[in-house]
C-alpha cells in the first residue's frame, strides 16, 4: 500500500455546505480513489446527497447555499472563483435517484448531452457504445426512435446511465440509483457499476447498506454532529471491509450492525 | 343499546342511501349538461337566421365563397374580405404575442428571482385587466401614428396592422400566464437531469423544458387565436370601418366580429337580407374559430412530448 500510492479521483478539503446560516454538512476530508466505488451511507437527514451534490455544484440551484473549504479535482477547487459549473457537470456526471429521461427517443436521451458538448464524431456509434456500456443494447437496439417512457423503471435508469458515459466524465455521481427499482433491476444496476469502474470513479450514495457493502471498496460513514447542530459530517472513511467487519467508531458499528438508524 | 354494542352485533354491508351524493351528481350533471345545451343553442340560433340568408335566391355558395365584395345590400355576398382580414389581424396578434409571451413566459419561469417576478407578474395582470375599448384607442391614437412614423405615408389611419399588434399586446398576458404555468409544471428532476449533463440554462430552458410544455403552451395558443379571432372592440376602433378585400396590412380592411359590430348597431330591420347576413358571418366565424382549433390541436399532438 505505502510504496503503491494510489491515484486521488477527487478530494476535499475542510468542506463546509450551508444553507443559509445553517451547515448541513461540515468539516469533511476524503480522497476519493480512482476507479473505484465509493459509498457514502448514513441515516436520513445526515447531508449524504447534500454532500454528492456539492461535487458537482448541483447546489447551486439551492438560492441561499454556498460552500467553504475547498474541493479538488486534478488540483482544481471547483469551488473557486473562475470555475465554471457547466464545465464541471461535463466532467462530473450525475445519476438520479427517481429516473428522469428526457421527454425524448431513446436515440436523443444519449445524443443530446453529447450534442449539447460539443461532440463531432460518430453519434450512431457514440450512441450504440454508450448503450452497451450501460447493458442496454441488446434491449432497445430496435426501438431506438421510440419514447423513452416506453422503457421499464430499471432500462429507463440504465438509460441515464447511458446518457451520463456518453459524455464521458471522469467522475460519475449517483444519488440512490436503485432505490426506486426492484430487486432484478437494481442487481443489474449493481453489476453495471463494477463494469463502470474500470474506467470512471463511482460515488454512490445509498441508504441500503447490503448494498454498499456489495458494490462498494470504500465508504464513507455520515452522522449528524454530537454536538446537537443538526449538521452532518463524515465520521469514518475507509476501505468498505473495514467499516462493515471492524469499525473504529462506536456510531459506525452501531449503524451497520442495525442497533439504530 | 350503545354505539359500539350495536356495531358488534352485527354486520351491515348493505347499500346505504346517501342523498347528499346523489344531489351533488345530479347538480354537477346539470352544470356539465347546461354548457353543452347553451352551445347547441347557439349553433341552432346560427344556423337557422344563417338558414334564411342563404335560401334567399340572390344568394348562392358560389358568390358566398367565390366573389370578394362583401355589400349584401346591393347584391355582393363574397365573404372572403370579412375573412381574409380577420386572419391577417389574427396572425399580427399571434405573431407579436406568441414569442412575446413565450419569452416572458421563459424569463418568469426559469430565469427570474422570485423579488424579479414578484415585481413583473402583477404589471402583466394589470396588462390583461385594460378594457379592450381602451386598447382600441390605444391603438389608434398611438400604435397608428408609430407605424406612420416608422413606415410613412402607406400607412393609413385605420389599419389592420396596427389592430393586429395590439390584439397582440391584449392576448400577451394570457399567453404568458398560460405558458408560465405549462413550463413551472415540468418536473424539477428533468431539468436537474439537463443540468447534470452539462448544459446551460439555456440549453436546459429551451431543448427540454420548453418540449416538455408543449401541451400547456398549445393550450395557451388555442386560446390566444379564439381570442384573437373572436376580439370586436379594437378591431372595429382601429382596423377600419368597411370590408376590404387586401393583403396589405397597412390598408383599412374591416373583419367579421367589426362588420357584426358596426352593422348591428345601426337601424336594422329584422329579416332584412342585412339583417341574415350577419349571421351568417357569425356562423362563417364560429367555423374559422373551430377549424383553427382543430388545426393547432393536430399540431400540437404531433410535436408534445410526453413525461412521467
Amino acid at each position: 500500500m505505502q510504496n503503491n500510492q494510489p491515484e486521488i479521483a477527487i478530494e476535499t478539503k475542510n468542506l463546509f455546505i450551508f444553507y443559509g446560516s445553517f451547515a448541513a454538512v461540515s468539516e469533511v476530508n476524503i480522497k476519493i480513489e480512482k476507479q473505484k466505488v465509493t459509498a457514502i451511507i448514513g441515516p436520513s437527514g445526515c447531508g449524504k446527497s447534500t454532500l454528492l451534490r456539492a461535487f458537482n455544484r448541483m447546489n447551486d440551484f439551492v438560492p441561499s447555499s454556498y460552500v467553504t473549504g475547498e474541493i479538488l479535482l486534478q488540483g482544481q477547487n471547483l469551488y473557486s472563483k473562475n470555475i465554471d459549473p457547466v464545465e464541471v457537470r461535463r466532467k462530473i456526471g450525475m445519476v438520479f435517484q427517481k429516473p428522469n429521461p428526457f421527454p425524448k427517443s431513446i436515440y436523443e436521451n444519449i445524443s443530446w448531452g453529447a450534442k449539447i458538448n460539443g461532440f463531432k464524431g460518430n453519434m450512431d456509434e457514440l450512441v450504440e457504445q454508450s448503450l452497451r456500456g450501460a447493458a442496454l443494447w441488446d434491449e432497445v437496439k430496435d426501438k431506438l426512435k421510440k419514447s423513452a417512457y416506453e422503457l421499464s423503471g430499471g432500462q429507463q435508469q440504465r438509460l441515464c446511465i447511458a446518457r451520463t458515459i456518453a459524455i464521458q466524465p471522469e467522475i460519475i455521481l449517483m444519488d440512490e440509483p436503485a432505490s426506486a427499482l426492484d430487486p432484478i433491476s437494481t442487481l443489474r444496476i449493481e453489476e453495471l457499476m463494477q463494469e463502470l469502474k474500470q474506467n470512471y470513479t463511482i460515488i454512490i450514495v445509498t441508504h441500503n447498506m447490503q448494498q454498499a457493502a456489495r458494490v462498494s471498496d470504500y465508504t464513507a460513514m455520515m452522522m449528524l454532529e454530537k454536538d446537537g447542530s443538526r449538521s452532518g459530517t463524515v465520521i469514518e472513511f475507509s476501505e468498505t471491509k473495514r467499516i462493515f467487519t471492524n469499525p473504529k467508531d462506536k456510531r459506525t458499528e452501531d449503524y451497520v450492525t442495525g442497533r439504530f438508524g | 343499546m350503545t354505539y359500539i354494542a350495536s356495531k358488534m352485533n352485527q354486520l351491515d354491508l348493505s347499500k346505504k342511501f346517501r342523498p347528499g351524493e346523489s344531489l351533488i351528481q345530479a347538480l354537477l350533471f346539470l352544470a356539465g349538461f347546461l354548457s353543452i345545451f347553451i352551445t347547441l343553442a347557439i349553433v341552432y340560433e346560427l344556423g337557422k337566421e344563417a338558414w334564411l340568408f342563404f335560401g334567399n335566391p340572390d344568394v348562392t355558395f358560389a358568390k358566398f365563397f367565390g366573389t370578394t365584395t362583401w355589400q349584401p345590400g346591393i347584391g355582393h355576398f363574397g365573404i372572403w374580405p370579412l375573412v381574409t382580414s380577420t386572419l391577417i389581424t389574427s396572425l399580427i396578434a399571434m405573431v407579436v404575442s406568441l414569442p412575446l409571451g413565450l419569452a416572458v413566459a421563459l424569463y418568469l419561469s426559469e430565469y427570474a428571482s422570485p423579488k424579479a417576478r414578484s415585481a413583473l407578474k402583477p404589471i402583466l395582470e394589470i396588462l390583461a385587466g385594460i378594457p379592450t375599448v381602451v386598447y382600441g384607442y390605444f391603438a389608434l391614437l398611438f400604435m397608428t401614428p408609430l407605424l406612420q412614423k416608422i413606415f410613412g405615408e402607406g400607412v393609413g389611419v385605420y389599419n389592420m396592422a396596427s389592430a393586429g399588434i395590439v390584439m397582440g399586446i391584449m392576448i400577451l398576458p394570457l399567453i404568458s400566464s398560460m405558458s408560465e404555468d405549462a413550463l413551472s409544471a415540468v418536473p424539477r428532476a428533468l431539468r436537474e437531469g439537463a443540468y447534470a449533463m452539462g448544459a446551460t440554462k439555456f440549453e436546459t430552458s429551451i431543448q427540454v423544458v420548453l418540449p416538455a410544455a408543449l401541451s400547456g403552451i398549445g393550450a395557451a395558443l388555442i386560446i390566444g387565436i379564439s381570442r384573437a379571432v373572436g376580439e370586436t372592440m379594437i378591431v372595429a376602433i382601429a382596423a377600419g370601418s368597411g370590408p376590404n378585400f387586401t393583403f396589405n396590412p397597412f390598408k383599412a380592411a374591416e373583419t367579421m366580429t367589426g362588420h357584426i359590430a358596426r352593422i348591428s348597431g345601426g337601424d336594422l330591420s329584422y329579416n332584412s337580407i342585412d339583417y341574415t347576413s350577419l349571421f351568417a358571418i357569425a356562423l362563417m366565424l364560429f367555423l374559422v374559430t373551430l377549424v383553427l382549433n382543430l388545426v393547432s390541436q393536430a399540431v400540437i399532438n404531433r410535436f408534445r412530448q410526453r413525461y412521467e
